[in-house]
């Protein structure tokens, strides 16, 4: 049967079966997915046109777009929105740049290579609540031990609270969560290093390149779809930045760790204030989106194989 | 590519159809709440009602009632009532007050715990029930005055005092003893930092003081204490914030000072209760405030190096003379949606009622008149009991406003920043308030 | 040749610093977990414990009576069962899925993905309170269907990406050979593609099952009691009675990173190949 069909009129019947058995095949995905997600979504839209004071939405008066213009007129929002992409880019930036020395580790050629692998993988396998919280020992003021570390070796004079002053407590966060995430983004970057063709380094070793040179010409630019994708995915994990927060500093001290998505929560729990805190998730949606769309232009134009 | 349009075309049409569906289906209330079944405590109680089912609790950890306390409350209480079932939840005090917001929907709990900073909210939004109505009259005269407000909100009630609570001040008597000082000398808070200093100087304590000022709730009572001390208010009578004036910005002058003299343990501002006691048990405090059950922890030889040197006493005087203590009341309440609200009333005054509570007084004291005068009470527990004695004379009040939850964490902020000496005190209070009132008049 | 080795005696120290670096914290909390808490609260800190305190982990593995150990037992049951659901669902509908968007052509292929990988662009703040009106008028809060539900949604498409980047790494002669011989579509997912694409498949896997485990702010909202509740949420909650003693955090905090460190020590090497194949063509 298939010998004939095969040579026969296969345009169009096929086309039909293809949309058809790629709506069955994709159908759990949508249901679960799209079940769960598209109508919060669309609900949580809808909540922040309204004032929504209460837990139990007694009254709810239509307020129009009062909740986002009470944001972007609120000295706390740009608070945390600045904190947020000081986090962001920090620690994209950061983790980037180790994860790239990292991965270069992890291609090189090592002796018991797998037992480096393991060790490389143990942070990114560590939960984030776990992690958190070790580092919350670790940076504590009484008896952390990273106080004891640096007393004890004489580089500082005496305890200090790391968690105790809003910009210093910040970037322990961003510690904190680069620890946990570089070795993600290494192996990310690993994939790519891994797909660069090993005859391509010979002959740039031939030519006597040095190994900048060959950085700068043969690895970086066969590395930009990755980078790019572990930026944009980076941006975006910061931008939503709240496990570690809450768990590590609660947005504090002074606010200095209030990020917008944990000012979200805290408008919408601490002081059910749902409406506002539902306008505030929207743009952080908004920039999200944009950031992304950004990103994912750069990528398309890099080649990615489904974008 | 001109995918890229094609695509939003598409995806917004897509979602504006899905739009379009959802506002259809909102009949159900904004934020698809929907109506709750009847439920609510509102009701004249039916004396055979309430004595089957399950009644699900919200408690806290921290201070006052321990876990295995509770058990044995429940225990007690199902002597009475054998076919309820009650059970227990156990949340940090930092995540309670959310825990209650978004059960509250689903009447996931029947009775939840309430410190008396909520209740107005809770009431205001409906989240707990009027139980005015079930409320005997005797509690009038039997209760303490000050437990009695607790859960009070505009003339109702909405919760059933569970005890009264404010932090005492904790000292290390081996040490006061050490320097030459005694009890007479803590009597003031000008007092105490004599003392503070001859301790640093002469027992080698680096930070004779230590404080709860992390960005919490703490904050706000550990400075509730300092402002009664200087005789301020939070609010004039109208309801505005007025801490940014006299007693407001001396009190926050003060306890900047006491940073700045290397009394105070400068990590006091990420501290928490928990981390205040922990210092006091390794013997890196002389002094501190903290809750009457601080005292058992304390004593406990599991965790503290310093049982039986303690000693407690009610918070100092300040300047005006006044020493009030901050009301931490604890409140248990019933939820508006809560399925089997009689039961939870049974379990509520089986639990709070005079008898049970007297066997826990070694946790923390009682909201009934008579036990203090019962001697045979207050031997369990005699420091606390003499101390709160005079405590509980005398309180402070935080501002019992729907709006307290975003006011307090403004006036956190605010602290914090002159703590951290990122900002004057007057200039701190003067944020406070405006950014405070403005909420509190919207 | 000295040059090489010497580059190798390089490249040895600084792997092995990079491993110290990374170990070191993670050393410490094992050390926190046996110590005895005054060791803990010393100062100068003590590096090496005076006792061995094994308390902690006999609180946690036998202590009962509504204690610390019988919420922590009752998580690490539920965040296996949780983890476990997740990613057998997300497998499954990932490789169906994943396989429509690698081989088939059918309209807004593209769109559709990218609203699939847009999901991944929601902060889980936005979609909270809506999710937990819909759990509760289900009646699903605090079980674990719902939580197993709410993150899968969160995973599948982690899966559908990883899986549809690697399948299209598949020679198609493969499946056509198999087609011409009368094979269908979906049989020959079934018998060429999924043996070939072991790496994406071992990648994917490992990707949800750590997503899984690791998810906070759903259970914590959506859960309450010992009967959903996961470990993130019991650590998270490991205030004490008393005093937060860090080496029962630190306990706590080993066994729940016990698992997702196995499976991604076991699973590492899959990810560079699952990944990457997809990553550069041409």
């Amino acid at each position: 049967m298939s010998a004939r069909t095969a040579a026969t009129g296969q345009r169009r019947p096929r086309k039909e079966n293809q949309t058809r058995l790629a709506f069955w095949l994709l159908l759990p995905a949508a249901v679960v997915v799209f079940g769960i997600i598209v109508y919060p979504v669309i609900r949580t839209l809808i909540v922040s046109f309204f004032e929504v004071q209460s837990a139990l939405a007694v009254e709810t008066p239509f307020v129009g777009l009062d909740n986002y213009v009470q944001a972007f007129m609120s000295s706390r929002f740009w608070g945390a929105i600045g904190r947020t992409l000081y986090f962001t880019i920090v620690s994209t930036v950061l983790e980037l740049a180790l994860g790239l020395a990292m991965a270069g580790l992890l291609n090189a050629r090592l002796r018991a290579r797998w037992l480096f692998r393991a060790i490389v993988v143990i942070p990114w396998a560590v939960p984030t609540i776990v992690n958190a919280a070790m580092w919350k020992g670790i940076f504590n003021a009484q008896y952390g031990s990273l106080n004891a570390l640096l007393t004890q070796l004489g580089i500082i004079p005496e305890y200090y609270a790391w968690l105790g002053d809003p910009f210093v407590a910040l970037n322990m966060v961003i510690l904190a969560d680069a620890w946990k995430t570089t070795p993600l983004v290494a192996f990310f970057l690993l994939a790519g290093l891994t797909s660069i063709p090993p005859e391509l380094y010979e002959s740039a070793r031939l030519d006597r390149a040095s190994w900048p040179r060959i950085f700068r010409s043969i690895v970086l630019p066969l590395l930009v779809p990755s980078i790019s994708i572990v930026v944009v995915l980076r941006t975006v994990e910061a931008f939503k930045v709240f496990d570690i927060i809450y768990t590590m500093t609660r947005g504090g001290p002074a606010n200095g760790t209030q990020t917008i998505a944990y000012y979200a929560y805290v408008t919408a729990f601490s002081n059910q204030n749902f409406g506002f805190g539902s306008a505030l998730s929207y743009i952080i949606v908004l920039v999200i989106l944009l950031l992304s769309a950004t990103y994912l232009r750069i990528l398309r134009r890099s080649e990615m194989s489904l974008l | 590519m001109t995918i890229t349009m094609n695509r939003f075309k598409r995806a917004a049409a897509a979602l504006g159809a899905m739009a379009a569906g959802a506002l259809v289906l909102s009949g159900c209330g904004v934020t698809g709440a929907g109506d709750g079944s009847g439920g609510g405590g509102g009701l004249s109680p039916d004396a055979s009602a309430g004595t089957t089912g399950e009644v699900n609790v919200l408690f806290m950890k921290q201070a006052g009632y321990t876990e295995d306390d509770i058990a044995t409350m429940i225990e007690d209480f199902n002597q009475e009532y054998p076919d309820v079932t009650v059970n227990p939840t156990f949340v940090s005090y930092e995540a309670l007050h959310d825990k209650i917001v978004t059960a509250a929907p689903s009447g996931t709990y029947d009775v939840v715990l309430m410190d008396v900073i909520w209740p107005a909210e809770f009431a205001s939004t409906g989240i707990v029930a009027d139980i005015t109505d079930r409320y005997p009259a005797e509690w009038n005269d039997e209760m303490l005055g000050g437990a009695l407000i607790t859960a009070k909100y505009q003339g109702k009630y909405y919760g059933v005092p569970w005890y009264p609570s404010t932090k005492l001040f904790y000292y290390n008597a081996d040490m006061v003893e050490k320097v030459g000082a005694s009890e007479s000398d803590l009597e003031t808070w000008d007092g105490v930092l004599e003392v503070a200093k001859k301790i640093k100087e002469q027992e080698g304590v680096q930070y004779p003081i230590a404080w709860s000022w992390g960005q919490a709730e703490a904050l706000i009572c550990d400075y509730a204490q300092v402002l009664g001390a200087f005789g301020g208010q939070f609010t004039d009578d109208s309801g505005k914030l007025i801490i940014n004036q006299g007693p407001g910005v001396e009190a926050l002058t003060w306890m900047k000072k006491t940073i700045d003299d290397g009394l105070t343990n400068p990590n006091s501002t990420t501290f928490l209760e928990d981390d205040v006691s922990k210092t006091m048990a390794t013997g890196q405090a002389a002094f501190s405030l903290n809750w009457e059950s601080t005292f058992r922890d304390l004593n406990d030889p599991s965790i503290s190096q310093v049982v039986d040197q303690v000693g407690v006493l009610a918070t100092p005087k300040g300047q005006s003379g006044e020493r009030p203590g901050v009301n931490g009341a604890m409140a248990l309440g019933i939820a508006s949606r809560a399925k089997n609200p009689d039961a939870a009333w049974n379990f509520i005054t089986f639990i709070s009622s005079q008898q049970e509570q007297e066997k826990f007084v070694k946790s923390t004291l009682p909201s009934w008149k008579a036990s203090y005068e019962d001697e045979s009470v207050t031997k369990t527990n005699p420091e606390v009991f003499a101390a709160a004695k005079i405590a509980y004379d005398s309180s402070i009040l935080r501002p019992q406003v729907p709006d307290y939850s975003p006011v307090s964490l403004i006036i956190q902020v605010e602290l914090q920043n002159a703590l951290l000496g990122k900002k004057s005190p007057q200039q701190a209070m003067d944020d406070a308030v405006a950014a405070g009132n403005d909420v509190l008049n919207d | 040749m000295k040059a090489a080795k010497r580059n190798s005696i390089l490249v040895h120290m600084a792997a092995a610093i990079v491993s110290l670096v990374i170990l070191l914290p993670f050393a410490w909390m094992i050390e926190a977990s046996i110590a005895p808490q005054r060791d803990l609260i010393s100062r100068p800190l003590r590096w090496i414990p005076s006792g061995f305190d094994l308390t902690r982990y006999a609180e946690i593995f036998g202590g009962g009576g509504g204690g610390v150990g019988q919420t922590f037992r009752a998580a690490l049951v539920n965040s296996t069962i949780v983890a476990v659901a997740v990613v057998l669902i997300s497998m499954a509908v990932g490789i169906l899925g994943g396989y429509a968007f690698a081989r088939l052509r059918f309209p807004f292929r593209r769109a559709t993905l990218m609203v699939f990988l847009a999901t991944y662009m929601l902060p889980q703040i936005a979609l909270l309170i809506p999710l937990y009106f819909i759990l509760s008028s289900l009646s699903l809060l605090d079980t674990k269907i719902g939580l197993i539900l709410v993150d899968s949604s969160l995973v599948i498409p982690f899966t559908l990406w990883i899986l549809s980047n690697y399948f299209l790494t598949i020679p198609v002669e493969l499946e056509d050979a198999a087609r011409i011989d009368g094979t269908s579509r979906v049989g020959a997912l079934f018998r060429i593609i999924l043996p070939s694409a072991k790496p994406g498949i071992f990648a994917a896997m490992m990707f949800s099952f750590l997503l899984a485990w690791d998810e906070f702010m759903y259970a914590l909202i959506f859960t309450s009691s010992d009967a959903a509740k996961t470990l993130p949420v019991a650590i998270s909650e490991f205030a004490g009675r008393y005093t937060t003693d860090f080496g029962l955090v630190a306990a706590g905090g080993l066994i729940t990173a016990l698992p997702p460190i196995i499976v991604a020590i076991i699973f590492q090497r899959y990810v560079v190949s699952g990944m990457g194949a997809g990553a550069v063509k041409g």
